[in-house]
């Protein structure tokens, strides 16, 4: 909870502007949005959890489940679901039953869809943690994925 | 001590180069002083390597490490240098080595294993040939033989560089830098010789449009906020794409962040405002670090603050970081999301000139409507409005990407027709393909076609074709690409994107989007109703978009129908290949394929027949196998499981 106080501490005004930059602290330091975390806030602010809750969950970039040990980003930008994004997709979700915003249930990987990398040349691209894999296919991800599993195997 | 009179006597030569003195009135040594500053005259070789989202992610980080390895090892006392970049991706990592004397040499694509190799030849005045893309000439150096000059390669000769001019020359993070090449100092002419009317006569003249959506002119829509009587004014400038296949504005804002800096400071006194917003989008990690370094740095330097050089104008930026949503590209979505609230747009008017960000007349604009600002207060309007048509002035930034040879970040002049973008600065279709179209302006905008490989890129002309500029993603697509499954796309993120206030948009996309699924799906069974079903859904397809675009709130809403409209115009008989014949020409549509078993090659080995879902595979052990058509949804598990590749697929 020290945490929660210490990220206000750094907002002396009482003003709603403030709330998405704290929410925004408060997942840098812990991965996610607690509901304490959010109540926390509410108290601060003077506004109801259910008011903040409802804002959390209207941006992509809140996430309410704890990351995984490594956490995938897929582009599917225009350029990248040309060069067929799409189908990489469909394959994490068979392969670690996950979609966006879920974390597998044995809390190794985490999924995220994102809106554009920035390197549409270079698509499609994936991303475990801060490791960039540029032009990847089907079988390519299989064989990035099984390495992250073979290494906590 | 030395150093310390040295960075003195350099704040002193930028200070009167800021204010008073022109370059060309100062005595030699400041003029000296500059031509190091600029990196135009070097006592040491200098390396810089391009170090941006898009090169890090092409491996750049591994390169700025294998370079500091190299140095290490040869003992170099070279200077290295993280700089932005020139806008060519498929270059990427882009290197550059510039010894003294010698004009600044470019190197393509380096990687690790090749930094050793090109550094060492280049030490030794030799020119590895097979990465160098070219030269930047310059009057004072001597430039390399038999190396192309940078300007004159294909991807740059007929681009015009005004806003990305500094893109990839300077370092971002320098302020120094930026002011020796002329910046800031047009930002603090005007703040002391215009008054905020003049500046937005200025800009009204030079006929600048918004660059983010329909093309409202910039000027008029800055004399509605001046004319509002209020104690406060706020400027907003919109950072933040969050568009797929639109990195245009981070990249520059990665490259050159003061340009930004001083295009919100002129537009900022234009308005009025003391106190001006960045809203950027927070995923854009490495471009609100360098925008945040260059608003402290301009901030030592005097550029923003209280009574700016004299001249009375209080100024304060504030970095705010967006938490990602589409909907916030609209102004008062944006409005509301900075306020704190969800990013919800609201009924226009009464119009942010009149009650915008905290009920205060605001003026929300996109980082490159900015950026053009600087440009008309420097040349004037009427050298402006040479550039670009009659009624679209000046310069349009594009990410090129898709299937074209060169990828990447262009500015040309309005009205260049596309030919000339897709051939001449992309290079055209790899692989010896067909183009098939352009999709332009992103999830909310149009495609354009083979035909209109001449029209003029301006306001009029592509909304005229059902499209829209948007904030500048081009996606070149051929003949691979399925237009319905592009579409499709498209309906899935703004479905995805719909913020859910008005019915038109919420419910009328998410309609869209389950038609064109149908169509790119086989059905499960094929009874009359059903059919019918199908059919009524695509009669109904274009009228459902009409209405969404007439009664939806905000521009998502409203432009939503674009794609749709656009592509059934011009690429109606894919779509109905897709309705009457259940064909995908491109093959992308999955689902709509037919499988068939090659009688010579399938063993009979059973594993497909225990796999289709439909059982739609008959036959005995041993024996080749058919599939019943009727039966098949085209799921392509039989396809995937068959190991002597004897199923085919149509």
């Amino acid at each position: 909870m020290d945490q929660i106080t210490r990220i206000l501490e750094r907002y002396p005004f009482v003003e709603r502007e403030n709330l998405i930059p704290i929410l925004q602290e408060i997942q840098a330091e812990q991965g996610y949005l607690t509901e304490e975390a959010l109540r926390e806030v509410g108290r601060y602010l003077n506004l109801p959890a259910s008011k903040i809750y409802s804002l959390a969950t209207f941006y992509n970039h809140f996430r309410f489940q704890p990351p995984g040990k490594y956490h995938i980003r897929l582009c599917r930008g225009t350029s990248c679901q040309i060069h067929q994004a799409g189908k990489l997709q469909k394959k994490i979700r068979q392969k670690l039953s996950i979609d966006h915003g879920q974390t597998s249930s044995d809390g190794l990987f985490s999924f995220e869809v994102v809106t554009c990398m920035g390197a549409c040349g270079l698509g499609p691209i994936l991303a475990v943690n801060d490791t960039y894999y540029t032009e990847v296919d089907e079988e390519g991800m299989e064989e990035i994925i099984a390495s992250y599993q073979e290494t906590e195997a | 001590m030395a150093e310390q009179m040295i960075q003195q006597r350099k704040r002193d030569v930028l200070t009167s180069l800021l204010t008073e003195t022109d370059e060309r009135e100062m005595d030699n040594a400041s003029r000296e002083m500059l031509d190091q500053i600029r990196r135009d005259k070097v006592e040491k070789p200098v390396i810089t390597l391009s170090y941006t989202t898009e090169s890090k992610i092409a491996g750049a980080g591994e390169t700025y490490q294998a370079i500091r390895r190299y140095m290490e090892e040869r003992d170099n006392e070279a200077r290295l240098i993280r700089i932005g970049s020139l806008g060519l991706g498929k270059a990427e990592p882009l290197m550059e080595v510039q010894l003294p004397g010698k004009s600044r040499l470019t190197f393509s694509r380096v990687h690790p294993e090749h930094v050793h190799d090109i550094l060492d030849a280049v030490f030794n005045n030799f020119i590895p040939e097979e990465h160098v893309l070219g030269q930047h000439p310059h009057e004072l150096l001597e430039p390399w033989e038999n190396v192309p000059y940078i300007r004159d390669l294909p991807f740059f000769s007929i681009q015009k560089r005004l806003i990305l001019k500094n893109s990839g020359i300077i370092d971002p993070c320098s302020i120094e830098e930026y002011i020796a090449y002329g910046g800031y100092s047009n930002y603090l002419k005007t703040i002391r010789n215009y008054t905020p009317e003049e500046i937005c006569d200025i800009v009204e003249e030079a006929g600048l449009r918004g660059r983010g959506g329909e093309g409202y002119p910039t000027g008029k829509k800055w004399k509605n906020t001046l004319s509002s009587p209020a104690e406060q004014r706020y400027l907003i400038c919109n950072a933040g794409e969050s568009d797929p296949g639109a990195f245009m504005e981070r990249l520059i804002m990665e490259s050159d962040p003061h340009s930004v800096i001083e295009a919100v400071a002129i537009s900022a006194y234009a308005l009025g405002a003391q106190k001006a917003y960045i809203y950027i989008e927070g995923e854009y990690e490495l471009a609100g670090r360098r925008l945040q370094e260059a608003i402290d740095k301009a901030k030592e330097y005097g550029m923003l603050g209280h009574d700016i050089y004299g001249s009375g104008f209080n100024l304060n930026i504030q970095l705010h970081l967006g938490a990602g949503a589409y909907v916030c590209g609209e102004e008062t979505a944006l409005i509301a999301s900075l306020e704190g609230k969800r990013g919800m747009p609201r009924p226009k008017p009464p119009y942010p000139s009149r009650r915008g960000f905290l009920g205060k007349p605001t003026v929300v604009n996109n980082v490159e409507t900015l950026l053009n600002v600087p440009i008309i207060t420097a040349h004037g309007p009427t050298w402006y409005r040479q550039e670009g048509t009659e009624k679209s002035s000046g310069t349009k930034i594009f990410s090129l990407s898709g299937r074209v040879e060169r990828t990447g970040l262009v500015e040309i002049p309005m009205g260049m027709p596309l030919r000339d973008l897709v051939y001449k600065i992309g290079g055209g279709i790899p692989d010896s393909k067909e183009l098939k179209g352009v999709l332009i302006g992103g999830p909310a905008g149009g495609v354009m076609t083979y035909e209109h490989l001449d029209t003029p890129i301006d306001f009029e002309e592509v909304s005229a074709l059902g499209g829209a500029l948007g904030s500048g993603g081009m996606i070149v697509i051929d003949e691979d690409t399925c237009i319905l499954d592009t579409v499709k796309y498209y309906m899935q993120f703004l479905k995805q994107e719909s913020c859910g206030k008005c019915i038109p948009c919420r419910e009328g996309i998410r309609r869209m989007h389950e038609i064109l699924d149908n169509i790119t799906h086989k059905p499960a069974e094929e009874n009359r109703a059903s059919t019918l079903q199908r059919f009524k859904g695509v009669i109904n397809l274009e009228k459902l978009a009409n209405v969404i675009r007439d009664t939806s709130l905000c521009g998502l809403g409203q432009r939503s129908a674009n794609p749709v409209l656009s592509t059934i115009r011009w690429f109606r008989e894919e779509y109905e290949e897709h309705i009457f014949e259940r064909k995908c020409r491109a093959g992308v549509c999955r689902e709509l394929r037919t499988f068939y078993i090659d009688v010579d090659k399938c063993t009979g080995c059973t594993i497909c027949a225990q796999k289709c879902p439909t059982g739609a595979i008959v036959g005995s052990a041993k024996h080749a196998h058919f599939i019943v058509q009727d039966k098949c949804i085209g799921c392509g598990i039989c396809y995937e499981s068959c190991k002597f590749g004897a199923i085919i697929s149509k």
